[in-house]
């Protein structure tokens, strides 16, 4: 068992807890957005940074991989923590802006601008829909290929993969591909099947940038080129 | 003999390139390539493994077929998945076939001030493909690196292992056709083409002769060795195409050994393959400009002789 300080609060939680875990067991929010719950902690979306040790010597650590030590004291909502969060929401919000996650979280810590150049990336690289493949569907159909501005997530050689199972999973978890999948922006939508959602869409070459993995589709059957 | 199907597969692919060592040994199509499995049985423990996997595949095929990714899964027990994140992360990987030879233009900053773009955009004209790209007639392949570790020689222009240095625009249609017709290149009657070297380490720059043992009537080039344990001198004929060599422990036949600088203790290894075993070869820089590049492999003749870019 380890005792720690978070925002002046003693809390004492056992070996291997988080700190993310530690400050929610005691109702501080800290928002994520690639941390989810039966998926191993990533740290890639960086939103849940906290602030750590004292000043001047404090430093920000994303609390959804770092571990509670003996004595930690954590600040989850310092001003140095809120403009490192806005910060990284602002550069989500460039990188891929339809995403009703992000706008929500954007929203929601008082983003009112984005002052870098406007990209609409079809994905955010945090990794989720790739751990729920993996963890939870024990599949391993998609993944990470290629690295720097290269980096992609996909299936292997870009052709069908044989681990999947069309599950949809990958699309569950995803929160940058949300909006398209319901219609939102109808121009962008691919078919939303796996929602539910009335008419199938039957235009398949509107969607080329669809982030669907799946072929062919559970719903409407269109098989991906 | 195993008869997999996917490994079948595989070896219908290599019978296009001549980097295949079984093709040159047998007729026909190849049923079954023994060194795929081999190199994996071989590297098989250990995570670290794949990548030494992958180097080997490459180093045989040219490049990484998909058929190969996927009997490596099938045989290491990873997922298809991992292998391909693997093969997309590391630039020496490529999955697209390559062409015959393999030209190098470096673009680090040493080779950048002496004109290094420059003569990037000139084999870009002549070959007329992009770098990264792989002529229609499958012969060359252009590629820019970012350092190949020999900034004194800049602009340096790698072609299948050969060092050509302080390249100009007007040598590269040179380079160009000289490699084309490179097969003849390494035959050279040994008793018309015998002459003295003078080398030296190409990390300390250190002399490597040794004045005091003459072999052939000529200074000795004396170097450090290890194999199986084992640490010693070895001295080598400096007279090329003497394949002479005085050593402190008996040399086993076909045994790799590895080559020290005595000064320095840098090891003497380079990137390129032997064109006869495929072991690795040992560079060194020979006095006056240039690179020779002998095997590892005691007994092997293979090597490699480029004097300012001229090659022998």
């Amino acid at each position: 068992m380890v005792t720690l300080t978070i925002n002046g609060v003693e809390v004492t939680v056992e070996d291997g807890t988080t700190v993310l875990e530690a400050a929610r067991f005691l109702g501080f929010p800290i928002p994520t957005l690639c941390h989810m719950e039966g998926l191993s902690p990533y740290g890639a979306c960086r939103l849940c940074v906290v602030e750590i040790g004292q000043e001047p010597k404090s430093r920000l650590v994303t609390s959804c991989t770092y571990r509670a030590e003996e004595g930690l004291i954590v600040r989850t909502a310092s001003s140095q923590v809120m403009k490192a969060r806005m910060m990284i929401l602002e550069l989500l919000l460039a990188s891929c802006p339809q995403s009703k996650v992000i706008q929500d979280l954007a929203s929601k810590f008082q983003v009112r601008q984005q002052r870098f150049r406007q990209e609409h990336e079809d994905c955010i690289l945090c990794g989720l829909c790739v751990r729920m493949c993996e963890e939870q569907m024990m599949a391993k159909a998609i993944g990470f290929r290629g690295r720097g501005e290269k980096r992609s997530i996909g299936t292997p050689f870009d052709i069908r993969s044989e681990q999947c199972r069309l599950c949809g999973g990958c699309m569950y978890v995803c929160p940058a591909c949300q909006l398209r999948c319901t219609y939102a922006e109808p121009d962008k939508a691919i078919c939303g099947g796996c929602a539910n959602i009335h008419p199938p869409c039957y235009i398949k070459e509107q969607f080329d940038d669809m982030m669907c993995y799946m072929d062919p589709c559970v719903a409407c059957e269109i098989i991906k080129k | 003999m195993n008869s997999n199907s996917s490994v079948t597969d595989l070896c219908s692919t290599c019978n296009y390139f001549a980097t295949c060592v079984y093709r040159q040994e047998r007729e026909g199509p190849i049923q079954f390539c023994e060194m795929f499995v081999e190199v994996v049985e071989k590297h098989k423990e250990g995570y670290g493994g794949l990548i030494a996997i992958l180097e080997e595949i490459q180093s045989k095929y040219g490049y990484l077929p998909q058929a190969a990714l996927r009997t490596v899964a099938e045989k290491t027990g990873r997922s298809l998945v991992d292998i391909y994140g693997v093969a997309t992360f590391y630039r020496l990987f490529s999955l697209e076939p390559r062409g015959k030879h393999l030209v190098s233009v470096c673009k680090g900053t040493a080779c950048h001030v002496r004109g290094g773009p420059t003569i990037a955009e000139e084999f870009e004209t002549q070959l007329g493909i992009g770098a990264g790209q792989t002529t229609s007639d499958r012969k060359f392949t252009l590629t820019t690196v970012n350092c190949l570790g020999a900034c004194a020689l800049g602009p340096v222009v790698v072609v299948d292992g050969h060092y050509y240095s302080n390249v100009k625009k007007s040598e590269v249609k040179g380079i160009i056709s000289r490699s084309d017709v490179e097969e003849e290149r390494y035959v050279i009657p040994a008793d018309e083409q015998t002459f003295p070297l003078e080398v030296s380490c190409p990390r300390c720059n250190h002399s490597l002769m040794d004045k005091e043992h003459l072999l052939d009537n000529a200074p000795a080039i004396r170097v450090t060795i290890s194999f199986d344990g084992h640490h010693g001198w070895l001295r080598l004929s400096s007279l090329y195409g003497s394949y002479n060599i005085e050593s402190e422990y008996k040399l086993p036949h076909d045994r790799i050994v590895n080559f020290f600088c005595p000064h320095c203790h840098a090891e003497l290894v380079g990137g390129s393959k032997c064109p006869e075993c495929s072991a690795a070869m040992v560079p060194m820089i020979v006095r006056g400009g240039g690179i020779i590049q002998i095997c590892s492999r005691r007994g092997c003749r293979g090597h490699m002789l480029d004097l300012n870019g001229v090659n022998v």
